[in-house]
């Protein structure tokens, strides 16, 4: 949570309170919660809602898909953490996507979701997540809601800056927020941190068929925290910005140390101009060992690789390829209006919120206009790139969106609240609170060329007294505004899991046009599916039992096994024959010191099971499936160690032979 | 909605429940007077309005076994075994082409609405699903079927 303490965040709190009783701005932000704001969010059972959101589950490491105007939550999404309600890390299908150069990492910090873009726009086609911890990013299919993809980034820590896309998602971007050496120095003394810690700001190359990611090369940058990026757009199509905190390069109680610098630094990289350099043959390899993970649909299972080395460029080698602009303090995020000629930085320590343009920046570049440089990268002046500044916003300025109609939603921390402004002119529109401490806030689209606008949704790290209580831990939450008049009304809150650091939303017609309802049987090439009864069957080699195992309502072919041992390793691979949208089957066995598994129709999932002792071992189907769902269920015996029970199964007593 | 019959109280059931016609509630109540054993005339609900057959076409007929065995062994048998759903054996005697073409591509429309398939339903308490077979396939079904009935 930033880097805030408890006692500060309280008072932000509490401030906010203080804000919306007191003074004029509070009037304006006052809830529309009548009739009117029932009105706007009400949506009729069975009816759909008008866009989905995705948001991060922050420290649950899941994604979850909401309904809007509604707020209905309608899915989590398993990407980097264990989800035991449908066996996602647990299956050993899905058990490589967990895996890293650390080995098997079964949770992660989620943030930043982002669409795929097509010519700037969303596309509904993948979303992109990081993994803030162990760092990675993740793809997500958004047509069966899956996780697809996970690729772990080297020379990274605190994958922050992460995981923004260019225009056309030629790239993806990482960055580190915790510098730290490149993984070839391991032992190093962390006072040492100014000469050998380093950022790697990571550029991934997405295939524009298949989605697939590779790390095309990663820019080799002096040791700071580098925050959050966007791409440019349009004009600025071949530039992507990050923030950095920490140009003071403090490496302990950063709280003070990090902050004593009245600016720190918006890095403008030239994307275009480093592709072209790799193309050259420039830059080196250097070794890393970092994990690729990617699931097949067709064979319903994920494989990981592991990589052996990146392309490095050092920045200092070749000029050009970035500049620092000097930004107020602190800057969190930096936010790329849709006509691409204006950036706006949100230092979250600063007074004011900078504007830059970019036709500026150019001409500052063009005539050198540089008030130093740091470790040989041009810094340039502040007032050449500056188009103006946002006065008095409020306190703690973050995130900044967009709404296509000339105006831009910032999110103030501090005093809890979003801020509406004219981008030509930097006047303050309107004011409204949010219940309390707001981080991200999303606008559809509002990162795109063509911003769809309409709402602007709170994403809050702190609820309070909002919700009934749950004990110490309470629900975070997401507010939803209405931003079609000139004031800002705020028409709903909802909780959301875990913590909601970022979300983007998109028109539901993008995304549930290509929804899968089911995975074609013809096309299961999963080695251990059996794709009728007549392959159900069980298969010893050694102590390694596969069970081919068939799910359609309402039994389990064959329910009847025999001849399994004690200490066997048993492997029960589950196909779901069901042809049809909505039938998943559920199995469990009882005392298996694994998860359930969840297989949807046409899809084979396999649980791994070591029985403990000898006995009698029920499994069944754990989704209710049909009015017969209970009888769903069979027998394991198991015997002890050596036994001769011989290996037998069945389904029902004259239809073994089916 | 016709009025029922055995059921205790079927008369106020029934009119409780008449307008929402298709409501699966009301499907046991109305269509227990049918008989899904009997042999029936309907052509069913769905795109199958007409079918031709001639002599069994045993190249068809093969073609059909394989899609029987991948996606509808798990709930029928060609004997008169019920499994999940009803034995097969002698159902092109007791149903025409259309009809079975019908309750193939169509069975949730089928189970609500046609005479037949809401008794079927009420017996066997499980909604047959489509299995995704194209129309092809679910003529070299019906070959199939005819041929075990011969």
């Amino acid at each position: 949570m930033k880097r805030i303490t408890q006692t500060t965040l309280l008072l932000a709190g509490l401030g906010a309170i203080a804000i919306a009783s007191g003074c004029k701005a509070g009037k304006t932000g006052q809830a529309a919660t009548d009739e009117d704001a029932a009105k706007k969010v009400y949506v009729a059972p069975g009816k759909h809602d008008e866009l989905y959101m995705f948001a991060s589950g922050g420290f649950s490491g899941q994604i979850a898909a909401y309904g809007i105007p509604s707020g209905r939550l309608l899915k989590v999404i398993p990407v980097f953490s264990q989800n035991p309600e449908n066996g996602y890390g647990y299956s050993e299908e899905t058990k490589p996507m967990l895996n890293t150069s650390h080995g098997f990492v079964p949770w992660d910090d989620t943030h930043h979701p982002e669409f795929s873009k097509t010519n700037g726009e969303d596309d509904g086609r993948w979303l992109f997540i990081n993994g803030n911890n162990t760092p990675r990013i993740a793809r997500l299919n958004l047509a069966t809601f899956k996780t697809e993809e996970i690729l772990e980034l080297p020379n990274v820590a605190g994958n922050h800056a992460s995981p923004f896309c260019t225009e056309n998602t030629e790239y993806i971007v990482g960055n580190t927020r915790f510098s730290v050496p490149l993984d070839g120095d391991k032992d190093v003394s962390i006072g040492d941190f100014k000469k050998k810690f380093k950022g790697a700001a990571t550029f991934i190359k997405v295939d524009k068929n298949t989605g697939r990611m590779n790390i095309a090369f990663q820019l080799i940058v002096p040791g700071f925290n580098y925050d959050l990026a966007h791409a440019g757009k349009g004009p600025s199509h071949d530039w992507i910005f990050f923030t950095c905190y920490n140009t003071e390069q403090a490496n302990t109680l950063l709280e003070v140390n990090a902050s004593q610098r009245d600016k720190d630094f918006i890095m403008a990289v030239n994307w275009k101009k480093a592709e072209e350099l790799v193309a050259q043959g420039k830059g080196h390899k250097a070794p890393a060992k970092y994990a690729h993970n990617l699931y097949n649909e067709r064979t319903h299972s994920a494989t990981s690789t592991m990589e052996n080395d990146v392309t490095m460029l050092d920045v200092k080698d070749y000029p050009g390829l970035i500049y620092y602009i000097p930004c107020p303090k602190s800057p969190h995020g930096v936010d790329v209006e849709p006509n691409g000629e204006y950036f706006v930085a949100s230092g979250k320590l600063a007074a004011v919120i900078p504007v830059f343009s970019f036709k500026k920046m150019l001409g500052a570049i063009d005539q050198k206009q540089f008030e130093g440089d740091f470790d040989g990268i041009p810094v340039l002046k502040y007032n050449t790139v500056l188009e103006g500044e946002v006065q008095k916003p409020g306190l703690g300025p973050l995130h900044t969106e967009f709404d296509g109609k000339g105006y831009a939603y910032t999110s103030m921390f501090v005093s809890s609240e979003i801020v509406k402004w004219k981008v030509d002119t930097r006047e303050i529109i309107d004011r409204i609170p949010t219940y309390y401490s707001i981080g991200h806030l999303s606008v559809p689209g509002g990162d795109s060329r063509h911003p769809y606008g309409k709402y602007v949704i709170a994403l809050n790290k702190i609820t309070k007294d909002r919700y009934l209580p749950t004990g110490p831990e309470l629900t975070q939450s997401a507010q939803l505004i209405d931003i079609t008049g000139n004031k800002m009304k705020l028409l709903l809150d909802f909780p959301t899991i875990g913590e909601p650091h970022y979300a983007q939303t998109i028109p539901a017609e993008k995304i549930e046009k290509n929804s899968v309802k089911f995975f074609k049987l013809e096309e299961n090439d999963n080695p251990y599916a059996a794709k009728s009864e007549k392959e159900a069957r069980v298969v010893r080699k050694g102590n390694r039992v596969d069970v081919y195992m068939t799910a359609i309502r309402s039994h389990l072919a064959p329910d009847n096994i025999e001849g399994i041992n004690q200490g066997d390793d048993v492997y029960v691979h589950v196909t779901n024959l069901e042809q049809d949208w909505d039938v998943p089957h559920g199995f469990a066995i009882k005392g298996s010191n694994n998860s359930e598994l969840l297989i949807m129709p046409g899809e084979t999932a396999t649980l791994k099971w070591t029985p403990d002792r000898t006995g009698i071992f029920p499994f069944y189907c754990t989704d209710f499936c049909s009015a017969l769902h209970q009888e769903m269920s069979g027998y394991f015996r198991v015997s002890p160690k050596g036994s001769n029970v011989p290996l037998t199964f069945h389904l029902g007593e004259n239809l073994a032979a089916r | 909605m016709a009025a029922c019959g055995p059921s205790n109280g079927g008369d106020k059931q029934a009119t409780e429940s008449a307008p929402a016609a298709n409501a699966e509630n009301s499907s046991a109540a109305s269509s227990a007077d049918v008989d899904p054993a009997a042999k029936s005339d309907s052509k069913g609900v769905g795109k199958f309005t007409s079918v031709e057959i001639g002599t069994i076409d045993n190249a068809m007929a093969d073609k059909g076994k394989g899609v029987f065995t991948a996606k509808c062994s798990a709930c029928h048998q060609i004997t008169d075994q019920k499994v999940v759903g009803p034995g097969l054996k002698g159902v092109t005697k007791r149903r025409t082409p259309e009809w079975i073409m019908n309750q193939i591509t169509n069975p949730v429309e089928m189970e609500q609405k046609d005479p037949v398939g809401k008794a079927l339903l009420a017996k066997y308490l499980t909604q047959m699903s489509f299995q995704n077979v194209s129309d092809d396939e679910t003529r070299q079904i019906l070959e199939y079927l005819r041929k075990n009935d011969q």
